[in-house]
């Protein structure tokens, strides 16, 4: 055959353009069919929310909250990481109530540095907590403190979070937005969530008594009971060797509980830090303390 | 084609296997220590639970913890002595699990002065599977597997093979071999055992060819008993996972996260079947183990039998110790537990103690390199999982995916793919986190959403059995 077939061209064409229409035509009838009725004000109102997805609120991300929010079943300030005048703006355009509530942090139950805290074994292997916690605990010497290799570190989406040169994070509050992530990043389970209201803190988890507790860690909390009777009765109670405190009673808190606190494991929450008693030993040591030698 | 080839199985390693040290050391015997510390979970499944109080005095054999549950173990008193506390102490599986101390006395005897009635001639096999379960046997290989859970064959799966683990395929562990020559009776009185518990028909003795001493010998003695057969396996690790060992003895597979049971195979361990051979007509308990106390940092390698709950530091003080500390291991070095605390305990589970000098760690350099997909993780992997693929999505985090696509599950974390690799990527030890990472989730759920905040926020972490 030479050249093109006009004929050919124009079968060729007819038959696109029939399929075109026929497609067309079923597509337009599923939409019509189909079609499922969706507030409009959800789209915009997911558009006044952050975006981090990072389920703070406790939904699943920024389109569920936002779902909720249309259906007025949950309030706008429950999203932790909006400014208050995104807030506002959510609940202006809604015209429900903004809410309120308490904004809260990531507190971290430990205080063990490197240059506090004994290590009785040299990690090598995965810069990971989890992965250091897998092999006996990890290589610190009180089996519930932080591992300093930083998976909260990394796990945090707002960079709330730094580790010091201790070892030890810190968290920005400011930053933090509450989100969680780091509560389930950390395979000691050091991290929770906490209202800023709540100032006393036991920053130690050890379950160990007294010069057993100090031994391996020297701002672990010994169980003297110091805190518990200085403290508005049943504020503080020491359970299994370790101060805790009941927050119920959170409105009898003050810096009285901590001023006689021998290691300074009891600490009162401040805007530029957790402040000590002033019974709480000084350490001028920055350094990290050297392993353990093994003597049989 | 078998004629010409030795029986193994494909992919694989072969480490060096330094057993020269102790292969040829017998067995001996170390003295008991001041002071035992006995886990309560030296075995897969829920701890057991204490049936004595402190200050109680026990004697040797004597029940002191109750199993709890079927897929679990009673726990015995190593030795005469009475109880000093029974408290959180750091074995190899965990930083702080339940143990009973006891202070052993030192004018004892130690005797084993409990007896079980047991008479193995007229014993049916449900009552030979309840003697294993009161004696507290579990698997001497290393995964501590309750025995009796092991010969229980329910009626719709029976049994036709009983595959018995002489491999010992871990580099410088020897105290299988050495059970193998020195209780060869005993360990053929416990395969016939266990072929009766199961109701199997033939055992087969697997034994790698590094061991021609104990082939001959248990060849020898089994020359008249047309049920038990010794066969030659190719020396390679990890020949001595059940998995690996059923496919080189017998060419068949297990399926894909099932058990050698569903192919009608059970796998126990020599030391295990040497132990239960010897302490079932005694009518006595579990109460110790050889291990073999091996590597640079030690100065008397051999093979000692311990009371379960010697704290490593007194064998390393009976064995002599060099001195400087570089790396202590409970078992072989590709999958024994590293520890860094002189006072955990040799448990069921223990089959050695490595102790490398601080120049055989610094020749494993910690660095890393970046992975080049060479491949070699996907030859050794006797699995046949894809170990690179797996490592470079558990670097991303990805260990959902890790599950669903790549057989994480799968991975029984031997060790080939990390030690093959040349750039010296820890990928078990991603593995290993990223299976605790899902069952940490799975738990999670199970819990459905615990509370973040509790009323009492500070009040400590409970102590973690698992």
């Amino acid at each position: 055959m030479t050249g093109l077939d006009s004929s050919l061209i124009g079968i060729t064409v007819g038959f696109m353009s029939l399929l075109g229409v026929v497609l067309a035509a079923v597509l337009a009838f599923a939409n019509r069919k189909l079609w499922v009725f969706e507030d409009p004000r959800i789209d915009e109102v997911e558009e006044l929310l952050p975006a981090t997805n990072c389920g703070a609120c406790g939904t699943a991300g920024c389109r569920p909250f936002a779902e909720l929010l249309v259906k007025g079943e949950i309030e706008p300030a429950k999203c932790t990481v909006s400014s208050a005048e995104a807030i506002q703006e959510i609940a202006e355009f809604l015209g429900v109530e903004a809410g309120a509530v308490e904004k809260r942090v990531a507190r971290l139950a430990c205080a063990g540095g490197a240059h506090v805290a004994r290590m009785q074994a040299r990690y090598e292997g995965l810069e990971s907590c989890r992965a250091a916690a897998l092999i006996g605990g990890g290589p610190k010497a009180c089996a519930w403190g932080c591992l300093g290799l930083a998976d909260c570190e990394r796990a945090c989406d707002f960079d709330a979070i730094a580790m010091n040169p201790q070892g030890l994070p810190v968290v920005d509050a400011d930053l933090c937005t509450a989100c969680g992530d780091c509560v389930e990043a950390c395979p000691k389970e050091l991290f929770s969530l906490q209202p800023l209201s709540r100032r006393l803190w036991v920053a130690c988890k050890n379950l160990l008594h007294g010069d057993e507790a100090e031994r391996l860690c020297e701002v672990a909390c010994t169980g003297c009971e110091k805190c518990a009777r200085d403290a508005a009765p049943g504020l503080i109670e020491i359970r299994d060797n370790l101060a805790t405190i009941d927050y119920r009673l959170n409105d009898l808190a003050s810096p009285a509980a901590i001023q006689r606190c021998p290691t300074g494991a009891i600490v009162w929450l401040e805007k530029e830090g957790a402040r000590k008693g002033r019974a709480a030993k000084r350490i001028a040591r920055k350094e990290a303390l050297p392993v353990e030698k093994v003597a049989v | 084609m078998r004629l010409f080839r030795r029986k193994t199985f494909s992919h694989g390693i072969h480490p060096p296997d330094h057993k020269a040290e102790t292969a040829h050391s017998p067995i001996r015997r170390l003295p008991f220590p001041p002071r035992l510390v006995v886990p309560l979970d030296q075995h897969i499944g829920k701890p057991a639970v204490p049936l004595v109080h402190k200050g109680q005095e026990v004697v040797r054999g004597e029940p002191i913890a109750r199993a709890d549950g079927f897929l679990s173990a009673p726990v015995h008193a190593p030795a005469t002595g009475r109880v000093r506390d029974i408290r959180p102490m750091p074995t190899a599986r965990d930083r702080l699990t339940p143990c009973i101390l006891i202070d052993v006395y030192e004018a004892a005897t130690q005797e084993v002065l409990w007896h079980y009635p047991w008479q193995p001639r007229k014993m049916d096999r449900q009552a030979l599977i309840q003697a294993v379960r009161e004696m507290g046997l579990v698997g001497l290989g290393g995964a501590a597997f309750p025995s009796h859970v092991k010969l229980s064959v329910p009626e719709d799966k029976p049994a036709h093979t009983l595959v018995v683990n002489g491999c010992e395929c871990e580099p410088y562990l020897s105290c299988d071999h050495r059970v193998m020559v020195e209780q060869p009776a005993e360990l053929l009185r416990g395969v016939r055992y266990a072929l009766r518990a199961t109701g199997a028909k033939r055992a087969i003795i697997g034994i790698e060819d590094n061991k021609p001493d104990a082939i001959r010998l248990l060849q020898k003695l089994t020359a008249e008993e047309p049920a038990i057969e010794v066969e030659a396996v190719a020396t390679k690790y990890p020949q001595g996972s059940e998995k690996m060992l059923i496919r080189s003895l017998m060419g068949l597979e297990v399926p894909a996260g099932g058990i050698p049971l569903d192919i009608g195979v059970v796998v126990n361990n020599v030391g295990t079947l040497a132990m239960l051979g010897a302490l079932l007509p005694q009518g006595e308990a579990l109460t110790e183990r050889v291990i073999t106390v091996t590597g640079p940092g030690v100065q008397r390698p051999g093979n000692y039998r311990v009371p379960l709950g010697t704290p490593i530091g007194f064998v390393l003080r009976e064995a002599g110790y060099r001195g400087e500390a570089g790396d202590f291991v409970l078992g072989g070095p590709m999958m024994g537990p590293s520890v860094s605390d002189l006072r955990t305990p040799i448990t069921k589970g223990s089959s050695g103690l490595l102790v490398l000098d601080e120049a055989a760690v610094r020749r494993e350099s910690p660095r890393t390199w970046p992975c080049i997909h060479c491949g070699r993780c996907v030859n050794a992997c006797p699995m046949r999982l894809n170990p690179a693929m797996l490592g470079r999505l558990a670097a991303a985090g990805e260990y959902q995916r890790m599950a669903a696509k790549y057989h994480l599950s799968d991975c029984f974390e031997c060790g080939s793919c990390s030690w093959i690799c040349p750039a010296r990527i820890p990928l078990v030890q991603q593995f290993r986190v990223a299976k605790q990472w899902l069952r940490d989730q799975e738990r999670r759920k199970r819990h459905a959403a615990p509370p973040r905040q509790q009323p009492l926020e500070a009040s400590g972490k409970e102590v973690r059995a698992a």
